[in-house]
């Protein structure tokens, strides 16, 4: 099924300047250095790493808030390079993000309501009455109440505001939706809740995801491939049950050695360790 | 996806009041936060008394302010010997009633303070926000521009200004906008800069808003708190420059009965008659304190990181 | 005889929208050697009982309890001076923001031998070389080095390296851990908390770990303490919470873990608590 691809990544770079001070020579950082990937239509991509690994700058350059140095970003058939041809009303409704702090992802001083028909009013001619009620609709789809629509977003759990995030995700419907740590910051029973709501979502608007998270359980849960990065190379990219029965780059082998394992019988190794 | 419209099902009026709702709970936490400072509570009251004045001056004013009483000059406040009922707060070297001069000055003086805060606070914000958000040579060229206007003592800039643009008060008003400007360029950037980073604005610019919306309608508001706060301290810092612009006769013109012209023209009688310079500078004392106080108030209020304490 | 024990603690702070409860008397004991893990997520109060223990709370918490001892020691009824005595030298903490818990004007070094100099009798040369001393046993390369280096020299794992450096400067009885290790990456994450187990086996202090993550808590504690919205749900070693959680509330918790996961969808916490009513 390759031409169901959505998502065709090839060989891409993304490179800072750093530039020189008085007494610092300039310098350039590669955040990523050639990644390649292709994501099939309604799955989920899992990129997985840790702070500094590149996997944001990854995100920001499929979202198109930042350009690729090289290589190709091609979307549903649609090349991206903003850097040349700048961004149209069609590439945006191909891709939508979700950020990882609830708290600081929504404007404070924007009501629900005009956080939802932002997206709408920026790049659609819909009238204000048609664009209320697709925000309505989008409330009650990610498990909100339509009293909502008028609240801040200060008057919200960190759960309630992420559900909110989503929902102005996916109000231009976009096939692609790049979720950066969306539960990182959520607490676990919210986490639980989230996870599912992106579920039901995918499966409901034939949704593809590329997941960023440094949380392996989550991955494991969610992710039919799964992609490691480190220091802004791919180390270990297949589908989640080669890359976690069977890891073959060290660093992937570190990192699941490194997550906590909340099973009983970890536990009772560990106190039976201890009491030695 | 049901094709019905939850608006239909959901009451339109009860989401507005819903709406509603959520603004009056946003100003009632505001108005917790500054009423927990009496001092600006008591500022808040003197203001609007002065506000008040100031719009029914001519119902308040026992006199005509610019009517001189050829039969008393320089009386005396009406506790002290040889004062006289109708002239409570004595009258000058002319024979003009002092109170009622006081109570005209306050229009002028409220004049001065919003006009100036208006002229300063529009152009500061849009230059402060281009350059904060621009960044790099604008961002540069605009910030040197306003260090080197920071850079002269405010009065005599002002001085400057109004010996170049000539004396009157609504010359002394610009110049005196002019002054304060920098100021608010400064805080605009500053706040502009810390914000633009945030998600909220990355998220605002992914669902494809431009410059001017991302600038104006997305960031701005985030960023007017500390705005608000310097905005009522240049309305007192306005206060006292007009009046010492007019101390200086450089101001409003005589007879204006403008409260720093009025100690000016009181200047030779500091020693003989006290009144006439004492009430105007009461009058500046009290108003500027006044708004200086609700100005700390509101920075109680709206200042995140002590309200979330 | 317990190290730390609060008996009924409550703790109210005063906010625009009337009084707010935090704690609703939570019982606390923590023994010498021991490591208490207090789980619960936000709003759980579970960071402010240990916050109030230390006098850390702003002016506008109101503290209750009937008992509140370290050693013996009513901790209620200390002035300031003496809490200071023992807060600092018999108890420490370290915060979930290590690079905002150290001062970025001061040194590494500096910032160590502060601490001593405030709580020991050592001296000039012997600060440096306890300071040395302390940042090698919690794992600094080069620590002579890294006197000298500033805290935005440093990395976040080094940055809490440093934090847990200075909390155990005095050789503290109870070290109050709020979050170690939120702000890390997985594999420091591992080392950090490898590291504060091990402080706490070689020393015998007392550890509480203030935590969200069950997989933090399984792999410290030896006790657990489970709250909720100010209460506490259940207190049990670790053993028996995982394996036979009784409160419907710890049950949720555990079952919302993605790694328990059975079917396609997640069990959440408000599925239990409607059949649970907690």
């Amino acid at each position: 099924m390759s031409d169901d691809v959505i998502l065709k990544v090839r060989d891409v770079y993304r490179t800072y300047d750093i530039k020189g001070g008085m007494f610092k020579k300039a310098s350039r950082l590669t955040a990523v250095k050639g990644v390649s990937l292709d994501v099939e239509r309604g799955s989920t991509l899992a990129v997985v790493g840790e702070s500094g690994c590149g996997k944001s700058t990854l995100a920001r350059m499929l979202t198109m808030i930042d350009a690729q140095t090289s290589g190709t970003i091609e979307i549903d058939g649609l090349p991206i390079d903003i850097s040349k041809t700048g961004i149209s009303k069609e590439m945006r409704q191909k891709v939508q993000i979700v950020f990882q702090n609830p708290y600081g992802s929504l404007n404070p001083r924007q009501k629900i309501g005009h956080v939802l028909e932002e997206p709408l009013l920026l790049n659609t001619d819909m009238p204000a009455a048609e664009r209320r009620d697709l925000a309505l609709q989008m409330l009650e789809k990610v498990g909100l109440q339509p009293e909502h629509y008028g609240r801040y977003p200060h008057m919200f759990s960190g759960g309630q505001r992420q559900r909110i995030a989503i929902a102005r995700a996916i109000m231009m419907k976009p096939k692609l939706l790049v979720l950066d740590e969306p539960v990182s910051a959520l607490d676990l029973s919210v986490q639980a809740q989230i996870l599912n709501l992106l579920a039901d979502l995918q499966e409901e608007m034939n949704l593809t995801y590329v997941f960023i998270s440094h949380d392996l359980s989550v991955v494991r849960y969610i992710a039919d491939k799964v992609m490691v990065m480190y220091f802004g190379e791919v180390v270990e990219y297949g589908t989640r049950d080669e890359v976690f029965d069977n890891p073959q780059h060290d660093y992937t082998k570190t990192l699941f050695a490194a997550t906590p394992r909340a099973d009983v019988d970890s536990i009772r190794k560990r106190l039976a360790a201890r009491a030695a | 996806m049901t094709n019905t419209s939850p608006a239909t099902k959901a009451d339109t009026s009860k989401l507005e009041t819903e709406s509603r709702n959520a603004t009056k709970a946003q100003l009632a936490e505001f108005w917790y936060y500054f009423s927990q400072n009496k001092g600006a509570v008591v500022g808040l009251v003197v203001f609007a008394l002065l506000v008040l004045t100031a719009i029914f001056a001519p119902l308040l004013a026992p006199h005509d302010p610019d009517f001189q009483y050829r039969d008393s000059f320089l009386v005396p406040p009406f506790w002290e010997e040889g004062g006289k009922a109708a002239f409570l707060l004595g009258t000058d070297a002319v024979g003009r009633d002092i109170l009622s001069r006081l109570i005209f000055g306050a229009r002028l003086s409220l004049l001065v303070g919003v006009m100036v805060v208006t002229i300063a606070l529009t152009g500061g914000i849009v230059v402060g926000v281009v350059a904060g958000y621009m960044r790099g040579a604008v961002d540069t060229f605009i910030m040197r521009i306003m260090d080197i206007i920071l850079a002269f003592p405010s009065l005599l800039l002002a001085l400057v200004l109004v010996a170049i643009l000539g004396p009157g008060l609504i010359n002394a008003m610009i110049a005196i906008a002019i002054v304060l400007q920098p100021h608010f360029v400064r805080l605009t950037r500053a706040a502009v800069l810390t914000e633009r980073s945030r998600d909220y604005v990355v998220a605002a610019k992914v669902a494809g808003a431009g410059h001017m919306r991302l600038m104006f309608k997305t960031i701005l508001p985030n960023c007017l708190a500390p705005l608000i706060v310097q905005a009522t301290l240049s309305f007192s810092n306005a206060i006292l420059d007009a009046a010492a612009l007019g101390f200086l006769g450089m101001g409003a013109q005589p007879p204006t009965p403008e409260w720093g012209t009025m100690l000016a023209e009181a200047r030779e009688f500091i020693l003989r008659a006290w009144w006439v310079v004492t009430f105007p500078g009461l009058a500046i004392l009290i108003t500027v304190l006044a708004i200086n106080l609700v100005g700390d108030g509101l920075r109680d209020a709206l200042d995140p990181k002590l309200k979330r304490s | 005889m317990s190290l730390l024990e609060i008996r009924n603690l409550r703790v109210e702070f005063d906010t625009a929208k009337g009084p707010f409860r935090a704690l609703d008397g939570v019982d606390y004991a923590v023994d010498a050697g021991e490591v208490l893990a207090i789980v619960g997520e936000s709003g759980s109060g579970k960071s402010v009982a240990m916050l109030a223990t230390m006098g850390l709370l702003p002016d506008s918490a109101t503290i209750t309890a009937d008992k509140m001892e370290f050693e013996g020691l009513d901790l209620r009824t200390l002035t300031t001076k003496e809490r200071r005595k023992v807060i600092g030298r018999d108890i420490s903490m370290i915060f979930q923001e290590p690079i905002a818990s150290l001062n970025p004007c001061f040194t590494v070094g500096f910032q160590l031998g502060e601490t001593l100099k405030t709580h020991t009798e050592l001296k000039g040369r012997q600060i440096k070389d306890r300071v040395v001393e302390l940042l090698t046993s919690v794992g600094i390369p080069d620590p002579s080095g890294r006197l000298n280096a500033f805290p935005h020299q440093m990395s976040g794992g080094q940055c809490q390296r440093v934090m847990i450096a200075m909390a155990i400067a005095c050789s503290p009885k109870l070290l109050i851990a709020d979050e170690p290790t939120t702000a890390l990456d997985v594999t420091i994450q591992k080392q950090i908390l490898d590291l504060l187990v091990r402080l706490q086996q070689d020393s015998g202090m007392g550890l509480i770990m203030i935590t969200h993550d069950m997989g933090v808590v399984a792999e410290t504690a030896d006790r657990v303490i489970v709250q909720y919205k100010g209460r506490k749900m259940e207190e049990a070693d670790v053993l028996s919470l995982f394996e036979n959680p009784q409160n419907p509330y710890t049950k949720a918790l555990l079952s919302a873990l993605p790694e328990n996961a059975t079917g396609d969808r997640l069990p959440t916490v408000s599925d239990f608590a409607e059949a649970g009513g907690f």
